[in-house]
């Protein structure tokens, strides 16, 4: 008896706690809504099964608990039974896959408006590197990086003149315009996450991988490392903030492109050469 | 030579025609084709208790030696716990030594404690007495087995003490971070971390083709495959996946070493570091992760399988019924270890890897859900119009059912890819693979032990430490890992040392601290068992035979515990599947697996 009740409680603290508890997924910020709409899809398929055999099991307990005048039944198989169980679980397995793979088919297709959007990062930080107005992002190679070069930016590809370079941890986006995030390593993995877009995906060395995603509220949003990589992971943090159109052409405007930084940089080496001729 | 074989076999059969008068047709067994080898028998202490061919003495010595490495990772587990719900209170933990505990917790638990507890502990123990052999088919081979493991342990400890510590890299050790210097333990850490797995590995390998061989090899007259206890399935299934499955792991752990010592780029590709270019060029992080998944996910059910199993056969003896569905509870283990194999990227689906194979994985993953699911039913159908004994091996397996029903349909959102790529290393995952490969093979594991024990020292374990213990532990470990879920739903990430300063995370305070408190208790109610390991061991309650009334070969020895060569003079013959329990037309309540149809004539069973 005080083991089926213990049962049962732990099964009404556990539904009680889903329903209240004030821990819950961030408001959603991009068009991965349909996300939270399959977990919760599985939250109800998979949540009556553990309610409906845990519930069973204690209810067995307390009905067949031992008594010496009780004797078990003997029935090794019922294969009646057995096939529809299994073909209930099949069932319930095409529904929560199928609508899964339906978004992730979204989630894998790139649409064609998106903005390709380079982030970089590194142990550990984060910068980023927009496409100018050709809308193209500059090939690049690991072997290329140099103090003058820090995005190791092939400087023979006309591409990569207008590119901009916003080397610091903060982003901004503008709303409603889907962005493909092409992610970058110099060093070791690492995974570009920010909670409420629902998107992640892992930045490797010698690889460009990528996700998209539309930002559908202004705001900040804080960016994680969601891959461990090494001592300062949990200090990798960044920032992208959404804004409505005006904002965003604002801030593009105060950003250097590609080329501005190489006449810079020749700038500066100049006046290094001087100083040092002098 | 071939001469002589054949003169043995002749003579067998004909000791064997000979000795018995009359066999009913029912009793009818065909006589073994070759005479029994002869056991080499221990003459000196060292033999009989240290260097020892026995494998219930080598199952002892896996048991203990798993058991202590793993109160090593458990008091790791604290150190995290106390950095996650009480950050800045402790000056010991900075994140170099909170990312080592992590690590070393990890795999300390997965491979050296659970792994070799299963497989070395209980498959030892419990092989060659529930298939009916005297001994496992190599005994040499066995003992260097755990001599191997002993040194993959001691190689592990040792990186405790190498200057930088263990390694830090995260128990999937993923390069290039696993071997660069922004990683804590990546100067003689890692090293001797991928020195000890491949040494465990070997280790392994000596064991596991002396379960797999002396299970095909060397059962019992009229033990049939299918009369064979699940626990054997499962233990049986479990250690074919680990052969197949470690050579992957080795591999990986090799090609790591090089990449680290040598300067060779088999997982390293061009990286640019500290301001320069590391020189390395052409290698693929990934190919790493694929071979590690490639061990990773069978490994899950390399625990899990003999947990099945072992839940099983404690079910269906506690409960005084036959498990339900035998037929279909074989399959599904085979099945779902088949499966095992063709799953592992969905561990992946965030690594970079071609996104189209999203949906190949998840497919596979969620099929294994089917002959899951179907276990868990015939679990429960099995208590269904039982007579249901609340002893403590069945507390334990209730805790079991209750905790696996709950990791497993979480596993049903992991692996559903997309829903996976909000959820992916964030707490969610931690709560999950904790619930489903930690606490519920530990169920199971508890309660092995309480069932086992008086066949082991026989003496019962204290049965108030033993409720107190479960219950604690329990709830406990629901209470930890259960609302640690919707820590991961908020989007908290796994592996940060801290992370109180994001806004939509500060929530989670009370909960991490929650949650802290829970775990330590927990972890402290263990002395508890372990004290009452050692004490019943020597001053337990004195155990009758075959307390629990099972029908399994491993009661039915002469002596209880069972002496080297287990079953004295005569194997036992076996003439039915080990659940005959609460059979109609008979008194006796139990029909143990030897005795012949002649014996128990009106019983009504069904042919197994």
């Amino acid at each position: 008896m005080f083991v089926a009740i213990i049962f049962i409680l732990i099964i009404i603290a556990s539904i009680w706690f889903h329903i209240w508890s004030p821990w819950w997924w961030t408001p959603v910020a991009s068009n991965w809504g349909n996300i939270d709409t399959t977990i919760e899809l599985t939250f109800w398929i998979t949540g009556s099964v553990f309610v409906a055999v845990c519930s069973f099991m204690a209810w067995c307990v307390w009905k067949y608990r031992y008594r010496p005048d009780r004797k078990a039944e003997y029935k090794p198989e019922d294969k009646k039974l057995e096939f529809r169980l299994t073909a209930l679980t099949a069932l319930g397995v095409i529904a929560l896959l199928a609508p899964g793979l339906v978004v992730w088919n979204k989630y894998v297709t790139v649409p064609d408006n998106a903005l390709k959007i380079e982030v970089v990062a590194y142990q550990w930080g984060w910068n980023y590197r927009l496409p100018g107005d050709d809308g193209v992002l500059g090939t690049t190679d690991i072997k290329l990086i140099n103090d003058e070069n820090p995005y190791g930016l092939n400087l023979d590809d006309p591409n990569s003149k207008d590119d901009i370079l916003v080397m610091d941890a903060d982003l901004h986006l503008e709303i409603n315009q889907p962005v493909k995030v092409e992610l970058r390593s110099y060093d070791v993995l690492h995974n570009f996450y920010v909670p409420q877009f629902r998107a992640k995906m892992d930045t490797l060395p010698g690889l460009i991988t990528y996700y998209w995603f539309t930002p559908t509220k202004t705001g900040d949003f804080e960016v994680l490392c969601a891959e461990y990589c090494g001592t300062g992971h949990y200090a990798m943090r960044g920032k992208v903030q959404v804004d409505e159109k005006a904002d965003y052409s604002n801030w593009l405007a105060q950003q250097i492109t590609h080329e501005k930084m190489i006449a810079q940089n020749k700038k500066d080496k100049k006046l290094l050469t001087a100083e040092i001729k002098n | 030579m071939d001469e002589e074989n054949n003169n043995n076999k002749i003579e067998t059969k004909a000791a064997d025609s000979s000795s018995g008068s009359y066999v009913p047709p029912a009793d009818n067994i065909p006589a073994s084709e070759i005479p029994e080898q002869e056991l080499y028998h221990a003459k000196s202490f060292w033999t009989r208790w240290v260097f020892c061919q026995d494998a219930k003495v080598i199952g002892v010595q896996y048991a203990l030696t798993a058991t202590a490495v793993g109160l090593i990772g458990l008091i790791l587990s604290w150190g995290m716990r106390l950095q996650l719900g009480f950050p800045e209170t402790f000056s010991f933990l900075g994140p170099a030594t909170y990312y080592q505990s992590v690590t070393m917790h990890g795999m300390i638990m997965v491979v050296y404690l659970l792994t070799a507890l299963f497989l070395g502990g209980f498959g030892n123990y419990l092989i060659p007495l529930m298939v009916g052999a005297r001994d496992m088919v190599f005994p040499y081979v066995n003992m260097v087995s755990f001599w191997m493991f002993l040194v993959a342990v001691l190689v592990l400890i040792s990186s405790f003490f190498v200057p930088g510590g263990p390694t830090g890299a995260g128990w999937t050790l993923y390069p290039p971070q696993a071997i660069m210097p922004g990683t804590p333990g990546s100067e003689m850490g890692i090293v001797l971390m991928l020195i000890s797995l491949s040494l465990f590995v070997i280790g392994f390998t000596m064991g596991g083709l002396n379960y797999v061989i002396t299970i095909l090899q060397a059962r019992t007259r009229g033990m049939t495959l299918m009369r064979m206890p699940l626990t054997i399935w499962g233990i049986f299934t479990a250690t074919v996946l680990a052969l197949l499955a470690f050579p992957a792991l080795f591999v990986a752990c090799i090609m790591m070493t090089l990449d680290n010592l040598l300067g060779t780029s088999f997982f390293m590709p061009e990286i640019f570091t500290m301001g320069e270019q590391l020189g390395t060029s052409g290698g693929s992080p990934i190919l790493f992760q694929h071979l590690f998944w490639f061990f990773g996910h069978p490994e899950v059910y390399i625990v899990a399988l003999p947990a099945f199993g072992i839940v099983s056969d404690l079910i269906s003896v506690h409960a005084r019924k036959n498990i339900f569905g035998y037929r279909m509870m074989v399959w599904a283990i085979v099945i779902i270890g088949a499966l095992s194999f063709v799953v592992w990227a969905h561990h992946m689906y965030v690594s970079g890897m071609n996104p189209y194979f999203g949906f190949f994985f998840a497919t596979t993953t969620l099929i294994i859900a089917v002959p899951t699911a179907i276990k868990v039913y015939n679990w429960v159908l099995t208590l269904w119009r039982g007579n249901i004994h609340l002893t403590i091996p069945m507390l334990f397996s209730l805790g079991f059912i209750v905790t696996f029903v709950n990791g497993g349909i979480t596993g049903l959102f992991l692996g559903n890819v997309i829903i996976d790529i909000p959820l992916s290393d964030t707490y969610f995952v931690v709560a999950h693979f904790h619930m489903v490969m930690g606490i519920a093979p530990l169920m199971v594991i508890f309660g092995a032990i309480y069932h086992w024990f008086p066949l082991i020292s026989g003496r019962h374990l204290n049965q108030t430490l033993g409720k107190i213990h479960f219950w604690i532990s329990f709830v406990g470990a629901y209470a930890i890992y259960f609302p640690m879920h919707y820590l991961g739903f908020i989007g908290v990430p796994r592996r940060y040392y801290e992370m109180y300063d994001s806004p939509y995370m500060t929530t989670g305070v009370g909960l991490n601290q929650f949650i802290t408190v829970a775990a330590l208790i927990v972890g402290f109610t263990q002395i508890l068992f372990l004290y009452n390991i050692i004490h019943s061991a020597f001053y337990g309650e004195k155990s009758e035979k075959n307390p629990w009334k099972a029908n399994s070969l491993e009661w039915h020895t002469p002596e209880m515990p069972p002496e080297h060569g287990n079953f004295g003079k005569e194997l036992p013959v076996v003439y039915r599947w080990p659940y005959d329990f609460s059979v109609p037309g008979i008194d006796r309540e139990y029909i143990p697996q030897h005795v012949a149809p002649s014996e128990v004539p009106t019983a009504k069973v069904e042919k197994t």
